[in-house]
């Protein structure tokens, strides 16, 4: 099986004033496609940083970087912004989304910036019924409760078929009965579509549930599982 | 995306914070509505006097002494020769009549009242070439200008003001200076010019005034020579044929004229360049306040970039690019002065609307006129002052990191 993502020796420098703090010291490895991971770690261990070269956000200050298929260490910004767009999907902890706008549209927005102007709404709607929103489709997100607005958010991650889902603490602001549903229903769309899952947590009991664990200390990786 | 999207998106998102944009909206109606009112006024400013010429009559030639240049020493007044001259038409084919005036201001009485107006000596010409009508009585005529004798037409301004009426008054006796004067006549109303009221004079003999009330240094001198050409085409003609008589006869050289020919023309080139130069003071006025209006913009643009640094975040970790950033923050303030600039185009012209129901209501004839051309400026330029004032917070958007963005709280 082909790997989804390839990294190499990644490093990152952040100059914090006088100081420069090095959040990764290189960090290689590979995750194949359909894989699930975690990535655990205490804070300051440079998960968020990971998170956020893995997820294309942000540039290495050295290293290579490969996912799915292409190079992405030294894509300019606009270019980087197409890769999330086709291949990443974002779940953040706290949602993030548009709170103007009703749950179709918000799950239509990754659509309106890859340029597709026909058959979004079907996408859009296929994807919401995916996560089993089919019914709170015009709702705003106020007017739905956490653990559907995670559904949503979701939906939108994968309405563009990305190569990887991207999960920043899915569950982090969920009680942990609507915690476990988000879980299974992520690990579910693992299994039917192969989509390559990255959880990054805290919790011991969601990492249990994925295949592998990446673990992080002072921006080195701490074994892997 | 699309335009059409962006602007639903800006819509949308205007619309969530109503009375902020209102307030910023509220800038830019201000400045364009004061834009329009203003080259609007300044516009009918320009029509009225415009108009108030050419009821003078656009064929007039004035002839006054004294040349343009301050240089010309010993000027030769003007005088009732050089009136003759002109009047000759074999030398001066172009010109229909020719009338020779002596100008004062003089206080007139009758009864307890007493009035100053202005005094006109004059020939029997002058009511053609002025195109004076009369409500009552007759013209001056050459039987009073040899006998130089005491009689006066009244205008009714100066009428209404002495006897309360400008009816029936012919016949009465008024005194100019002291002398008696016997009204043949009274003037139409022509309105209010602009040397002042042409209503409020009288007219006499112009040997009587010579003789008795206007004297000059010289016997047959005149102030003004007001000369009637044969048609409007011909007063170009008629001006040369005038300063070449004049030349002849006050025996200058070529450049140093010393006296003056004014047109009709020329007049209306002068207030037209006036009220140019008012139209722009004031539209440039207003447009101060259309730029105030761009800050507004500006700075709430500002804010609404801090306010949503995250979904920024958000949209750039979508996939959004610089380009889609900056045109959803453009088309926000675009829109903003787009509306403000709609709205201010329809103040605006209530506003001149307004002025021209007043002006009416005090019996001026002023009518403010909103050009079409203001209205693309205004258009244009409120446009352009939305995208101008939101460039800068756009670009600020459309450069945050996305990494910083989404972490802002």
């Amino acid at each position: 099986m082909s790997n989804v993502i390839e990294a190499r020796d990644l490093r990152k420098v952040y100059q914090m004033g006088e100081v420069q703090v090095e959040a990764l010291r290189g960090v290689t490895f590979n995750i194949a496609r359909g894989e699930v991971v975690s990535i655990m770690g205490p804070s300051g261990s440079g998960k968020s940083t990971l998170m956020n070269m893995l997820g294309c956000l942000d540039h290495p200050t050295s290293g290579e970087y490969v996912l799915d298929g292409e190079p992405v260490a030294s894509l300019t910004g606009d270019q980087l912004a197409d890769i999330r767009n086709r291949k990443v999907g974002f779940v953040f902890q706290s949602f993030n989304l548009l709170s103007r706008q009703t749950a179709i549209t918000n799950v239509e927005l990754p659509l309106r910036y890859s340029g597709v102007s026909k058959g979004r709404r079907e996408r859009a709607i296929e994807a919401l019924k995916e996560v089993g929103l089919g019914d709170r489709m015009t709702h705003h997100p106020y007017e739905l409760s956490g653990g559907q607005q995670q559904r949503v958010a979701i939906a939108r991650a994968i309405v563009n078929k990305p190569a990887m889902l991207m999960a920043d603490e899915p569950t982090g602001n969920l009680d942990s009965k609507v915690g476990k549903e988000i879980m299974q229903l992520l690990l579910t769309l693992n299994k039917e579509s192969g989509t390559t899952l990255i959880i990054v947590t805290h919790d011991p009991n969601i990492a249990e549930q994925t295949q592998r664990v990446i673990r992080l200390r002072d921006g080195v990786l701490d074994g892997v599982a | 995306m699309t335009l059409a999207q962006a602007f639903l998106e800006a819509l949308e998102s205007l619309s969530g914070n109503k009375l902020r944009s209102g307030l910023t909206v509220l800038g830019i109606v201000i400045g364009v509505a004061s834009v329009i009112a203003m080259l609007a006024v300044g516009r009918g400013a320009e029509a009225s006097i415009t108009g108030s010429i050419s009821g003078i009559g656009t064929n007039l030639l004035f002839v006054f002494r004294g040349g343009q240049d301050e240089s010309i020493r010993n000027e030769r007044p003007i005088s009732l020769s050089d009136a003759a001259a002109i009047a000759d038409p074999f030398a001066a084919p172009s010109i229909e009549a020719v009338a020779p005036i002596l100008q004062a201001n003089r206080e007139i009485s009758y009864g307890g009242e007493r009035t100053t107006v202005e005094l006109n000596g004059a020939t029997p010409e002058y009511f053609s070439v002025q195109n004076y009508e009369l409500t009552e009585g007759e013209f001056l005529n050459e039987e009073h200008l040899l006998g130089r004798a005491s009689v006066a037409l009244i205008g009714p301004e100066a009428a209404d003001t002495l006897f309360g009426r400008h009816d029936g008054i012919t016949g009465e006796t008024i005194r100019i200076d002291g002398q008696p004067f016997r009204i043949i006549g009274v003037l139409a109303s022509k309105g209010g010019g602009m040397f002042g009221s042409q209503d409020n004079r009288v007219i006499i003999p112009f040997s009587t005034a010579q003789a008795r009330l206007i004297r000059r240094n010289t016997r047959d001198q005149v102030d003004v020579l007001l000369i009637q050409a044969v048609s409007g085409e011909a007063v170009p003609q008629a001006t040369e044929e005038i300063s070449q008589i004049l030349r002849q006869r006050h025996q200058t050289p070529i450049g140093a004229d010393d006296f003056t020919v004014f047109t009709q023309q020329d007049l209306l080139t002068t207030f037209q360049s006036i009220t140019g130069i008012l139209t722009i003071f004031l539209g440039g006025i207003a447009g101060i306040s259309l730029l105030v209006g761009g800050i507004g913009i500006m700075n709430i643009m500002l804010v609404s970039v801090t306010e949503r640094t995250r979904e920024i975040g958000l949209r750039k970790a979508l996939g959004a690019r610089r380009r889609d950033i900056l045109t959803q923050f453009l088309t926000e303030s675009s829109l903003l002065s787009l509306i403000g600039g709609i709205i201010g185009i329809i103040f605006g012209w209530l506003i001149s609307f307004a002025v021209g129901q007043i002006a009416a209501a005090n019996d001026t004839a002023f009518t403010p006129v909103v050009g079409a051309d203001a209205v693309a400026l205004a258009t244009i330029f409120s446009a352009v002052v939305g995208l101008f004032f939101g460039i800068y917070p756009a670009n600020r958007a459309a450069s945050l990191e996305p990494v910083e963005a989404l972490r802002y709280e």
